[in-house]
């Protein structure tokens, strides 16, 4: 039997395809050399227009005359041309598209890294540069490796304060920043049904981290009912009996809260090996932890207390900025004395709202601790929502306390 | 196809942060791009890549899709990339922008002679010879046309 991205993609591991592509997107980074690829390549017409996003989310809004002007020259593009596109405030390219618009079984590729986040739902979701991009604007479709597969086998249930997070980085520990280089995750097992899907796309988002070409989840009853709920009714996808190059057991009653030591995702330790380490920032938000259930749990640890540190929380979307709003978490987080961004990636990549000074350290729920990343000189641990929490409550890093 | 010219060592996961820091990615100048390459590892490097061979570790090139990576170094005058694994965004990457990337694992020293087919699959450093997989014939007239663009244009 076929894992799922032979299934997608229509041909055994190990073969060249060329494929339709039903979903292609850039972001304000990406799109303004994608946009450079192709009027280098002097095409005239979009293959698919309805099926290419430009959505702005890195620098948000502009921060400088020079963003400002590339983003406008895109912007006009996009309207000129008939694509989707949504402008700054709306929110993460990946968390947009995850709203109802990716769909389990079908080929979606996006200028991120991260575009593999919408594994989550069943869909090969990959990760292209701007010049690759270009020509799908151009033929509506790429070649693709079909990759081999790898399942990430999840037993039992999570317990005390561990969260998906924490499952994310200690599966990227185990497999190591190229464990799974060229090669598919497949996430298996009786403890995949429990998992939410904002839980998912946080499992999904840390593929890449491996190497990973894609992530995926099968669609079962959960993806569906969430599916349902943004007006897009799809069936679950039936998992079968296939081989995998290898097997990565994980029993998630053994995860506990871990940090990821920069500069490097794979490195990890529980976070009560850690603990007391001075912070001078706490960043929660971005692809891998800016969802509604991430807010609210942060919200829930801070709640009438207040953080030590100076605290920057942007919410993926402005959907999931509404619903934090309606449900007084917005309140909740404005008390604690935290400092709300406006969706989109925010700090994450060092390019403004947040950047660190040399000598600083950051904790963040975002998804990479290069060397550097979110400043010169400035140091990144990787962690959950919850030590997230007990850490800007502490001034340093701390350890969760399970959930009551 | 040959590439040739004189060695740089590298270290493994080198990753696209590092090759290009995202505090220069708000342009359209090539040139600021190669002028920052490795920035964060050492920042004369830069001037030294014209001509060079990077022969560097494992899974060059992760993290971030940015193409400016690949732009950077071909801005900077590399003319090709060894490595015993890229990640893969990186590898289309260079192989869209039209800089030869080779999968083998290889001894480095500093300065050695770098001859390397990717139509052959071969490649010598000083006297060390290594046999690796060719290019896929695709990949090899993406490249000879000088990248992706190029090959578009052409084929219309």
């Amino acid at each position: 039997m076929s894992t799922l991205s032979e299934r997608i993609l229509g041909a055994p591991a190990g073969n060249f395809v060329d494929c339709r592509v039903d979903r292609a997107y850039v972001h304000d980074g990406t799109g303004v050399l994608t946009l450079e690829a192709w009027r280098a390549m002097r095409a005239e017409v979009l293959a698919r227009p309805d099926r290419v996003y430009v959505l702005f989310d890195h620098i948000v809004p502009a921060n400088n005359s020079v963003t400002a002007a590339l983003q406008r020259d895109l912007r006009l593009f996009a309207r000129e041309k008939g694509l989707n596109f949504t402008d700054i405030g709306e929110g993460i390219c990946h968390q947009l598209m995850s709203e109802g618009i990716a769909l389990p079984g079908e080929i979606v590729v996006g200028a991120d890294s991260h575009t593999c986040t919408l594994g989550a739902f069943g869909a090969f979701a990959t990760g292209v540069g701007a010049t690759d991009m270009a020509a799908i604007w151009a033929e509506g479709g790429t070649w693709f490796r079909v990759p081999e597969s790898i399942a990430v086998r999840l037993d039992g249930a999570l317990t005390g304060a561990a969260e998906a997070k924490d499952l994310a980085l200690t599966y990227v520990g185990r497999l190591s920043m190229d464990g799974a280089t060229y090669r598919a995750l497949e996430f298996v097992g009786d403890g995949v049904m429990a998992l939410s899907m904002d839980s998912r796309m946080t499992l999904s988002n840390l593929a890449v981290e491996t190497g990973a070409k894609a992530g995926l989840f099968y669609a079962d009853e959960t993806t569906c009912r969430y599916l349902e709920t943004y007006g897009s009714p799809v069936r679950p996808q039936s998992p079968g009996e296939c081989r995998y190059e290898r097997e990565l057991h994980i029993d998630l009653g053994e995860v506990v809260p871990v940090v990821a030591i920069p500069p490097r995702v794979d490195t990890i330790k529980p976070v009560t090996e850690m603990e007391g380490m001075p912070l001078d920032q706490v960043f929660v938000g971005t692809c891998t932890n800016g969802r509604f259930e991430d807010l609210e749990r942060f919200a829930g640890i801070v709640r009438r207390k207040k953080v030590k540190i100076r605290t920057l929380v942007a919410p993926a979307s402005r959907n999931i900025l509404s619903k934090v709003t309606e449900s007084g978490i917005l309140r909740d987080l404005l008390a604690a004395g935290c400092t709300v961004l406006p969706p989109g990636c925010g700090p994450c990549l060092g390019a403004h709202q947040g950047v660190l000074g040399e000598g600083e350290v950051c904790l963040s729920t975002a998804n990479r601790n290069f060397r550097n990343r979110m400043g010169v000189g400035g140091e990144i641990y990787l962690a959950s929502v919850a030590t997230a929490a007990a850490s800007a409550l502490a001034g340093s890093i701390a350890a969760p306390e399970a959930a009551p | 196809m040959r590439i040739e010219g004189p060695a740089l060592c590298m270290g493994p996961d080198i990753d696209t942060d590092v090759i290009i820091a995202g505090r220069y990615l708000r342009t359209k100048d090539r040139s600021e791009w190669a002028r920052h390459a490795f920035e964060d590892l050492d920042p004369a490097l830069a001037s030294r890549l014209q001509g060079k061979v990077i022969i560097a570790g494992k899974n060059f090139g992760c993290g971030s899709s940015r193409e400016q990576a690949a732009i950077a170094l071909k801005e900077a005058g590399v003319v090709g990339v060894v490595a015993p694994s890229f990640a893969r965004i990186f590898y289309r990457n260079a192989i869209n922008i039209g800089l030869p990337v080779i999968e083998c694992d290889c001894t480095c020293r500093d300065n050695e002679t770098v001859r390397a087919d990717p139509a052959e699959g071969t490649v010598i450093i000083g006297e060390r010879f290594y046999r690796t997989r060719p290019l896929s014939p695709r990949m090899l007239d993406i490249l000879s046309a000088g990248g992706l663009v190029e090959y578009w244009r052409g084929r219309r």
